[in-house]
């Protein structure tokens, strides 16, 4: 709780700086425009007239919000199209679109966090899965792989195949990595005792993974669930990108940057960082709770 | 179906060499380095014969021969890319971001007050989707290097700061302790201990930052660059289904990767030789 009045006092100040960049970004448009229509312009009608832009260079930060309020509660409860008026959520309301990039998110999340699972458990259990496969997952990072994001998409669809699945997969790649990671230090996390004392049991390998390797590799799994499921958003959000996603905020992002609606791309920008935000705190909140159970809370 | 077969054979016959390798040989460094090599080699071949024989058409998977020729074909163009995407936006952004990360890292090193308040924002921040921004950002600076630029350090910054901040606690008291009996003014004590011991923290944000800065140059060229780059590239050759030359991108993108952060890490190891992590690894 110490660090609530520092983190509140940068926040503020982020917010104190975003407004004075938002005159200091905007005044050349106000100025054009009233140089345009032959009237002079006071400093005071500059900093009014930035403040609410339509189409500003950078929208203030409760053009933002307002946005926000516009596109999710507005939109639902009292337009044409939305919930309350159609059982179905607006596809013009950033809930619908933030559903659709949640739902590729977790589905990818869960590919991807099964599979380095998997693949973990067989990098610890074999020498030469190790020794073969480690250093090219480790490459594999290094290599740009957001990159092909685009591509999968497209070849995706030449195949058939639309929708969820192909951003899902992107996603599934982008996850896997941290999980596998973590997840091989975690299996070897017990120490050598602790594995001695295993085989005086005379336990099996499998006796030794499920009840020493794998609950010794909970805390190791959380650190690097909530690195996987940042990582899968983004992954998800890239995948949107491509021409020919209409649903996602990914897609909201490109539509925004073709029109020039920068209240708009903010906005999804910040849904986008809520819901990234929302899901780490709900793995936090997981982890705290099984961590808690399992009586290893630090 | 001999592509298929014969490819499928090599595997399990390479897979066989491996776990006796590992076995058998696995405190030869040679071994260690041929494992991954032979494993890499099967895939390949693999991918190879399973495309030539199950006749997958090149729009969708096209076999790597056929990229191999086409980088060959297409070195210019490739080069054209290389130079606008990696040199001029990657490359710049990464040095001015992680120039400027340290900076302001060394600066908010002396008040615990920023220090509590910036690197909560700072590890929210980090998680979040930032190669969103990069619309925003080609919209300020224009369809040039100078807005894939922008979005590299933006991307880099929070990630470097947080792990030289870090880096900078990692003294520990006797040290400083150790410093102050010298009399040695903050400048010493910063650049003579708590630098140096900071590094190893730095090295592991560069290094994070290397393929952060790839993605993030080659992303933003989606939202508009001039007519090369490698996003650019990427986007409308995907357009045109012209895969082969979509796969020989991505082969430079991934050795411009794998090239920057073994770049890195040999900077790194000069830098930080006298780390636990760089001894005994002869």
């Amino acid at each position: 709780m110490r660090s609530v009045l520092p983190i509140l006092t940068v926040v503020l100040a982020i917010i104190v700086l975003w407004y004075g960049a938002t005159v200091a970004l905007n005044a050349q448009w106000t100025r054009d425009q009233a140089a345009r229509a032959g009237v002079e312009v006071g400093f005071s009608e500059i900093v009014r007239d930035t403040l609410a832009q339509t189409r500003p260079k950078l929208p203030a930060p409760h053009q933002v919000a307002a946005e926000l309020y516009q596109s999710t509660w507005v939109e639902e409860v009292f337009g044409r199209r939305g919930i309350v008026a159609t059982g179905t959520l607006s596809n013009r309301s950033l809930i619908y679109h933030g559903w659709v990039t949640l739902s590729a998110t977790m589905l990818g999340f869960a590919f991807g966090t099964g599979l380095g699972i998997l693949l973990a458990i067989g990098i610890v259990h074999s020498r030469a899965m190790d020794m073969s496969f480690m250093p090219w997952a480790i490459a594999s990072q290094t290599v740009p792989i957001l990159a092909i994001a685009p591509m999968v998409i497209v070849v995706l669809a030449s195949i058939g195949i639309k929708g969820l699945i192909p951003k899902a997969i992107i996603a599934a790649y982008l996850s896997f990595f941290p999980v596998l990671v973590g997840m091989v230090k975690g299996f070897r996390a017990p120490d050598a005792m602790q594995l001695d004392l295993l085989r005086t049991y005379s336990a099996s390998r499998a006796r030794t993974f499920w009840q020493l390797r794998l609950p010794s590799s909970v805390p190791y799994l959380f650190a690097s669930l909530k690195v996987g499921i940042a990582a899968a958003l983004v992954g998800t959000i890239v995948g949107e990108l491509p021409a020919g996603a209409s649903a996602g905020l990914g897609a909201r992002l490109l539509s925004g940057s073709y029109y020039g609606q920068t209240i708009q791309i903010w906005a999804a920008l910040l849904a986008a960082a809520t819901l990234a935000a929302g899901l780490v705190v709900i793995v936090g909140a997981i982890e705290r709770v099984v961590l808690g159970r399992m009586g290893m809370r630090s | 179906m001999i592509w298929a077969w014969g490819s499928l054979a090599f595997w399990a016959l390479a897979t066989a060499l491996n776990v006796w390798l590992a076995r058998a040989h696995s405190r030869n460094r040679a071994v260690r380095l041929f494992i991954p090599a032979l494993f890499g080699a099967t895939l390949l071949l693999v991918w190879e014969g399973l495309v030539r024989s199950l006749g997958v058409s090149p729009v969708i998977l096209p076999p790597p021969s056929m990229i191999g020729v086409r980088i060959a074909e297409s070195l210019p163009i490739l080069w054209a890319d290389f130079s606008q995407t990696i040199l001029k936006g990657a490359l710049s952004g990464y040095l001015i971001g992680c120039g400027v990360a340290v900076a302001v890292a060394v600066l908010i090193d002396r008040s615990p007050f920023l220090q509590r308040g910036l690197l909560p924002v700072g590890n929210f921040v980090a998680a979040l989707p930032i190669v969103g921004i990069a619309p925003i950002l080609v919209m300020w600076f224009g369809f040039d290097w100078q807005s894939k630029a922008a979005v590299v350090v933006v991307m880099v910054f929070f990630p470097v700061l947080v792990n030289m901040v870090a880096g900078l606690k990692a003294t520990d008291a006797l040290q400083r302790d150790q410093m102050a009996t010298w009399s040695a003014s903050y400048w010493q004590g910063l650049f003579k201990l708590r630098m140096p011991a900071a590094m190893p923290f730095l090295f592991n944000g560069l290094k994070i930052a290397t393929t952060l800065a790839l993605i993030g140059a080659i992303v933003a060229e989606f939202f508009g660059s001039p007519t090369r780059g490698m996003g650019f590239r990427i986007s409308t050759a995907v357009g045109q289904l012209d895969l082969p030359l979509v796969w020989a991108e991505i082969a430079v993108a991934a050795f411009a990767g794998s090239a920057f952060y073994g770049l890195v890490a040999v900077i790194e190891k000069g830098v930080t030789f006298w780390h636990p992590s760089q001894r005994g690894r002869a």
